[in-house]
């Protein structure tokens, strides 16, 4: 048969090609990247893999349930919500979105959490944080931060890590006894703003936490959520993407950044008020503290870059970055919650269309030339 | 020589098996179809009739006002018909059919020598051989080289980036006609009457670098190197990255003192100027998976498509997509069954491997196309407006500053039609204008008419 079909066509060259089947005919250009929406998506979720690993190595098997919950629980909300509310006859489930929203919900859940809330949590955060602006592409708010939130709000207790704490504490938990190491500053963090602890005096100098701590919460060897604790696996993650340029680096190092950078700020004060160490060295290592406990690596990796809640431009993604580790900062020293990263997204994704609408990309044309 | 690069652009795959392969010449049609209208403007007139005899390089079609160009006959034979066939666009145009005598007997060319002729001489030597920018763009050449007085040029640009992938006609003519490139820059450069002529090769063809370097000195031209990147070969891009200087927006080159000429239309003017022959065959390049062998050919205007690709073999295997020019900017055809032009680049058989994924999904915001937008536009919001109808924001998105590269459609990995949306934007756009303005003419006769 083929033998035929080259034949035929090698002698009379038809006016199309072999087989009959109409050439595509569609604007240019004629290539494009391989590049796919699902191929982002599925990559995004298979680079949380590192932070799950670890999640499941101090949080045990729970870790793993839970995600596998959330999982299940966003894609039936997508093919219900795209079936049946936004009346779309192909399915979206395929294109990974909804998995990635489930993986990153349960990321900032504590391995404690009840799993039904999580199922509720995660078909939350598809519907309301996604579906009903129309469907991937059209959300304002990144759609795990509204499951997270929702949750917060419906069930503090076994949500906020203030009672996740709590009950490592008094041993609820069985955890590996290696992730109570810096108990002290969460515990302190959990009962009062750090920053009005500071006013206290509750802190003296000794409560500078050691580079053992820092190291500790870098790997993940510490009480929180189950995929946000380990710098170092997100980090892992967060490089791929970067890699396989689904991410700019604008998102990370400016978040990341500015929480450093504020914190120093904010340590400076107390530095020079203190004796008992290197006024340098205290603020360095508060700040490494306040980058590296609680969410703010996998909020500056995974969360505030995602793609459609997040500026167009570099320049946005930096003004956006910013904007957003400043409310870091500013919820964990000033506001009523031990957390920021959360919320300090969200309110940043708001205000995505107005930097969208002033940062543009520079025109050709509107500079250089001799005259 | 320094380089100064371009902002946005991407880089695709170069595709370019035809590189290595020496230009070979498809044998005259049996019968060729010369579409009239084979430039930028108005159709040339045609200038035989039925049952006349013609030979190869007579003049068939005058070119009719300024911008337009002449067209000649590719073969000799007889005039069989003159009337309406698909043309270089895919539409019906009117062509002339010439049947072919079988002695290809060319008509008697007039050389001249260059340091014979004025620069205005040189410029009807060009106009009357129907040069035109083989490219793609098919803007008459003559018109380039007479730049409207207050406009004071200094550099010319010859254009031998060849950008687009699977095309290397231009890469083939580089390394085997060098010394007629260069020549024929040297014409242009004495036509424009400027000092400065630079070739802008890209890194990816050393070997036409080397070959244009060889005669560089011996027509005082410069060789520029450039590191390769999609699309350099746009004029804009090239002057950018050549002179640093940007052509504002809605000019055109020469308002930054530079004139773009491609080097395919060089190496016709070095034909035209010094042999008096004028354009009526043109080397292309028969690619993608589905043409069996890529290659490039020296093939005669009005020469079929199908005649071209069964002359390298036929095809193998389905065609996804059928264009003629490059696979960024060319024009996907619903048949082979259309003539070779003189801005025919490349005919292009695409496998469905080549073409890539074609499923649609909503728009991400990912901003990969604005970063690709080598014009700084924001391809996602044009897009967005045409397919919501919302036309009326369109000119403030700049859309008419849209070159179609179609870097932003490469990138996205949503597959959304953004050079689609924006040609259809331009067209609305232009709706939108020719109603207001037939608005103010109404209002401004109305105004005229109490007074008077
Ligand atoms: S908007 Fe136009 S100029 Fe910009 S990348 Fe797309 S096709 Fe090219
Ligand atoms: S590249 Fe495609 S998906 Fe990304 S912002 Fe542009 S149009 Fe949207």
């Amino acid at each position: 048969m083929p033998e035929e079909n080259k034949d035929t066509t090698a002698k009379e060259a038809p006016a199309a090609p072999a087989s009959g089947r109409k050439p595509l005919f569609s604007a240019s250009p004629h290539i494009t990247s391989d590049e796919t929406v699902p191929k982002i998506m599925w990559t995004v979720a298979a680079a949380c893999a590192p932070a799950l690993f670890v999640g499941v190595y101090f949080f045990g098997p729970a870790a793993a349930l839970v995600t596998g919950v959330c999982v299940a629980s966003a894609l039936a909300t997508e093919w219900a919500a795209t079936r049946f509310f936004l009346g779309r006859k192909e399915t979206t489930i395929t294109d990974g979105s909804a998995a990635v929203t489930g993986i990153l919900l349960a990321f900032c859940l504590p391995s404690s959490v009840p799993l039904w809330q999580a199922a509720v949590g995660a078909a939350i955060a598809v519907f309301i944080g996604k579906t009903v602006f129309g469907g991937l592409g059209c959300n304002i708010f990144n759609p795990a931060l509204i499951g997270r939130a929702v949750m917060l709000a419906a069930w503090p207790a076994a949500v906020s890590g203030a009672a996740f704490l709590e009950k490592t504490a008094s041993g609820a938990l069985s955890l590996p006894s290696a992730v109570a190491r810096v108990p002290n500053f969460v515990d302190a963090m959990t009962q009062a703003t750090p920053l009005a602890a500071i006013k206290e005096g509750k802190f003296d100098a000794s409560a500078c936490p050691s580079w053992h701590d820092l190291n500790n919460l870098f790997i993940g060897r510490c009480g929180g959520c189950l995929g946000e604790t380990s710098a170092l696996a997100i980090l892992v993650g967060g490089i791929w993407l970067l890699f396989r340029k689904i991410i700019t680096w604008h998102i990370p190092v400016v978040y990341i950044g500015t929480v450093f950078v504020l914190t120093l700020a904010a340590k400076a004060p107390d530095a020079f008020k203190q004796q008992s160490m290197e006024p340098v060295l205290y603020m360095l290592q508060w700040s490494l503290f306040h980058v590296l406990a609680g969410g703010l690596f996998l909020g500056a990796f995974f969360m505030a870059t995602d793609m459609v809640t997040s500026p167009m431009t570099g320049a946005g993604k930096i003004v956006f970055a910013a904007g957003a580790g400043a409310l870091v900062v500013l919820i964990r020293f000033l506001g009523g919650y031990p957390e920021g990263v959360c919320y300090s997204i969200l309110m940043m994704n708001m205000v995505v269309p107005l930097i969208d609408r002033f940062i543009k990309p520079r025109k050709f044309g509107t500079a250089g030339g001799p005259k | 020589m320094s380089f100064f690069g371009f902002k946005g652009g991407v880089h695709p795959p170069e595709l370019k098996a035809a590189a290595g392969k020496a230009i070979e010449t498809v044998p005259p049609p049996q019968t060729a179809v010369i579409p009239l209208a084979q430039s930028l403007g108005k159709p040339a007139k045609a200038a035989v009739a039925k049952k006349d005899a013609v030979l190869r390089g007579q003049l068939i079609g005058e070119a009719q006002g300024m911008v337009s160009a002449n067209v000649h006959s590719s073969i000799s034979g007889t005039v069989k018909d003159v009337g309406p066939a698909r043309g270089p666009l895919g539409t019906f145009v009117e062509c002339v059919f010439i049947e072919s005598d079988g002695k290809d007997q060319a008509a008697e060319f007039k050389g001249a020598d260059l340091n014979a002729l004025s620069p205005q001489e040189v410029i009807d030597r060009i106009k009357a051989a129907g040069l035109v920018g083989m490219g793609g763009a098919t803007f008459p050449t003559h018109v380039k080289l007479a730049p409207p007085p207050g406009k004071k040029i200094d550099t010319l640009i010859i254009n031998g980036c060849e950008c687009e992938p699977c095309l290397t006609a231009d890469h083939r003519l580089m390394v085997e006609k060098a010394d007629d490139v260069m020549a024929g820059a040297a014409i242009f450069r004495k036509a424009l009457g400027v000092a400065r002529a630079i070739v802008g090769v890209e890194d990816n063809k050393p070997d036409a670098a080397e070959a244009l370097s060889k005669s560089a000195s011996r027509h005082g031209v410069e060789v520029a190197v450039l590191h390769v990147k999609y699309p350099q070969g746009a004029e804009k891009q090239l002057i950018k990255a050549l002179l640093n200087r940007e052509v504002p927006s809605g000019g055109l080159p020469m308002d930054v003192g530079a004139v773009v000429q491609n080097v395919a239309t060089a190496k016709a003017a070095r034909d035209a100027v010094v042999e008096g022959r004028p354009l009526y065959e043109r080397v292309l390049t028969l690619g993608g998976g589905a043409a069996q062998g890529n290659r490039n050919f020296l093939v005669r205007i009005g020469t079929p498509f199908s005649e071209v690709v069964k002359f390298a073999g036929g095809t193998k295997g389905d065609a996804m997509k059928i264009v003629s020019g490059g696979p960024m900017m060319g024009l996907a055809q619903a048949t082979l069954d259309l003539p070779v032009t003189k801005g025919t680049s490349g005919i292009l058989l695409l496998t469905e491997r080549e073409t890539g994924p074609q499923r649609m999904f909503p728009c991400l915001r990912c901003g990969k196309c604005y970063d690709a937008c080598p014009m700084g536009l924001r391809p996602a919001l044009i897009s967005r407006c045409v397919e919501k109808r919302r036309f009326d924001e369109l000119e403030g998105l700049d859309v008419l500053d849209c070159i179609e590269c179609g870097c932003c459609a490469y990138e996205c990995p949503a597959n959304r039609r953004i050079v689609q949306n924006v040609k259809r934007g331009k067209a609305e756009i232009a709706k939108i204008r020719r109603k207001r303005k037939e608005k103010e003419d109404k209002a401004k006769a109305e105004a005229a008419k109490p007074k008077a």
